[in-house]
């Protein structure tokens, strides 16, 4: 990213520059959570919270943090943060965080948070490093929730849990595919959507570092 | 970055300070949270005892349901009398597992759903009419694959009738262990019987791969060691281990001495 403004850092990781599509981070979360929206859009809320706030505070104490413990304060920071919102999910939201189990406390590993707060919030201003938190977070978010809309509609027949497509179990027509309920769907998902955007928006393929040569002829064995 | 930063007294002020910092700030949240936490595991506790009951809907008022419908009381289960010692809305298993004075330590073979050490007293949620109930709730736990896995069964009046059964904590594979927690499979429970008739305490359910007639149940495909850890909690909880003695009272057909009588069989065999 050149230029660094307030709507820069917030809206490019949204498309442009999103951190599933194209730095291809926090795939573990991005396929476990998915399997109904409502889930997927707490996960995204939560990881937003998380990545804003600790870019907020690594970037306020950046100046103070010494370099070689740099990482253990960023991660102590993170794993603060995700805690909180661990407790406030058991409080407000129970059923919820039953259903995210171990993956809010996973969020304490998503390489989006921590990369975030050291490629970005290391070296910018406490107000852009919130901002570009949060446009990763929603950059994290909107792969979910479109990964989570595929999965939960063909996957169960529903959207944000009301029946689109009755399923057969329930006595309707539609054969439900299992497979989407699975994590491994959301890689063929995941990939399908990069491929999308990358045609899109074509500044995202990258340059070949390896040419492929042509067919080397056969030669007969000795 | 300032110069100095790198000094050793600044890295263990900054660490220091950190630490001191976010400790602060979780453990308030943690605190401040505590009480609706603890409300919530309640509430979610009486809905899996109304829904293992076939009493919950979706919509339906929890606490007054659980008030008007269920009547709790702790058994003991070595004579599967009830007592008064304990209030079974404070009565904690666990608790009483880990204490001497109500709780017991198992050993090698006799540990089945790998506790190893288990209570003396249980708290039983009866349906109906607390002296004549329409359904007995029981607790049970047990070691399922990866982990410790806590849950309801419910039976009939007559200590025998299984309706159903459901897990509110466990940690099994999704999608294959964890479908104990399935609608379907958990319908499939209903009307099986725990004892055979010849009147011994020892239950005859269990989990099967081609499952027939009335003491198996289909096992979960997939889930092969979860259905073990399944079928080894129900015969440990269902027997005079756990719930046999109290169970024997609703059963028609067998006198207290008769039940007394296989025990003391029991006892000889696994001498």
């Amino acid at each position: 990213m050149a230029d660094v403004t307030p709507k820069s850092v917030l809206t490019a990781p949204i498309f442009h520059n999103n951190p599933i599509a194209l730095q291809i981070l926090g795939i573990c979360s991005a396929l476990a959570v998915t399997t109904s929206l409502s889930v997927s859009l707490v996960m995204a809320l939560a990881v937003i919270f998380v990545s804003s706030l600790s870019n907020l505070f690594v970037s306020s104490i950046r100046n103070h943090i010494p370099s070689s413990i740099r990482i253990i304060v960023q991660m102590t920071i993170i794993a603060s943060l995700v805690i909180v919102v661990d407790q406030i999910l058991k409080a407000f939201a129970y059923e919820m965080s039953k259903q995210l189990s171990v993956f809010v406390g996973l969020i304490i590993t998503n390489c989006i948070v921590m990369g975030r707060a050291e490629g970005f919030a290391m070296s910018n201003t406490p107000g852009l490093s919130f901002l570009d938190g949060i446009g990763n977070g929603l950059g994290y978010g909107f792969v979910l929730m479109v990964v989570g809309f595929v999965r939960e509609l063909f996957g169960s027949g529903s959207v944000f849990g009301f029946t689109v497509l009755q399923t057969v179990q329930d006595g309707g027509w539609y054969v439900a595919n299992g497979l989407l309920l699975l994590p491994p769907s959301a890689f063929f998902i995941i990939g399908l959507m990069i491929w999308v955007m990358r045609s899109i928006d074509t500044d995202q393929v990258e340059e070949n570092e390896f040419k492929m040569k042509g067919n080397t002829k056969p030669k007969e064995a000795v | 970055m300032a110069q100095g930063n790198n000094s050793i007294k600044k890295i263990l002020i900054v660490a220091f300070a950190l630490c001191i910092v976010c400790s602060v700030i979780v453990s308030t949240a943690a605190v401040a949270l505590r009480p609706m936490q603890q409300f919530n595991q309640e509430l979610d506790r009486k809905t899996n005892i109304l829904n293992v009951a076939k009493l919950y809907e979706p919509g339906v008022n929890v606490e007054e349901a659980f008030r008007n419908e269920i009547t709790a009381r702790v058994v003991d289960m070595r004579t599967g009398e009830y007592t008064d010692q304990f209030d079974p809305d404070k009565f904690n298993h666990f608790e009483a597992a880990s204490d001497p004075a109500t709780g017991r330590t198992l050993s090698g073979d006799r540990d089945i759903a790998g506790l190893s050490r288990v209570e003396n007293y249980s708290t039983v949620y009866l349906v109906g009419d607390s002296n004549n109930p329409d359904q007995i709730v029981l607790p049970i736990r047990g070691q399922g694959l990866w982990g410790l896995m806590r849950g309801f069964i419910s039976v009939e009046g007559d200590g025998n009738t299984l309706i159903s059964i459901t897990y509110y904590e466990h940690s099994e594979t999704p999608g294959l262990g964890a479908e104990v927690n399935n609608p379907r499979w958990q319908a499939k429970w209903e009307g099986k019987k725990i004892y055979d008739e010849e009147g011994d305490l020892m239950p005859e359910i269990q989990l099967s791969k081609s499952a027939s007639g009335e003491y198996e149940v289909d096992a979960l495909s997939g889930a092969t060691l979860t259905s073990n850890g399944v079928t080894n909690m129900l015969q440990f909880w269902l027997s005079p281990e756990g719930f046999g003695e109290y169970l024997a009272k609703f059963r028609s057909g067998i006198s207290q001495e008769e039940a007394q009588e296989a025990d003391v069989e029991l006892e000889s065999e696994g001498a």
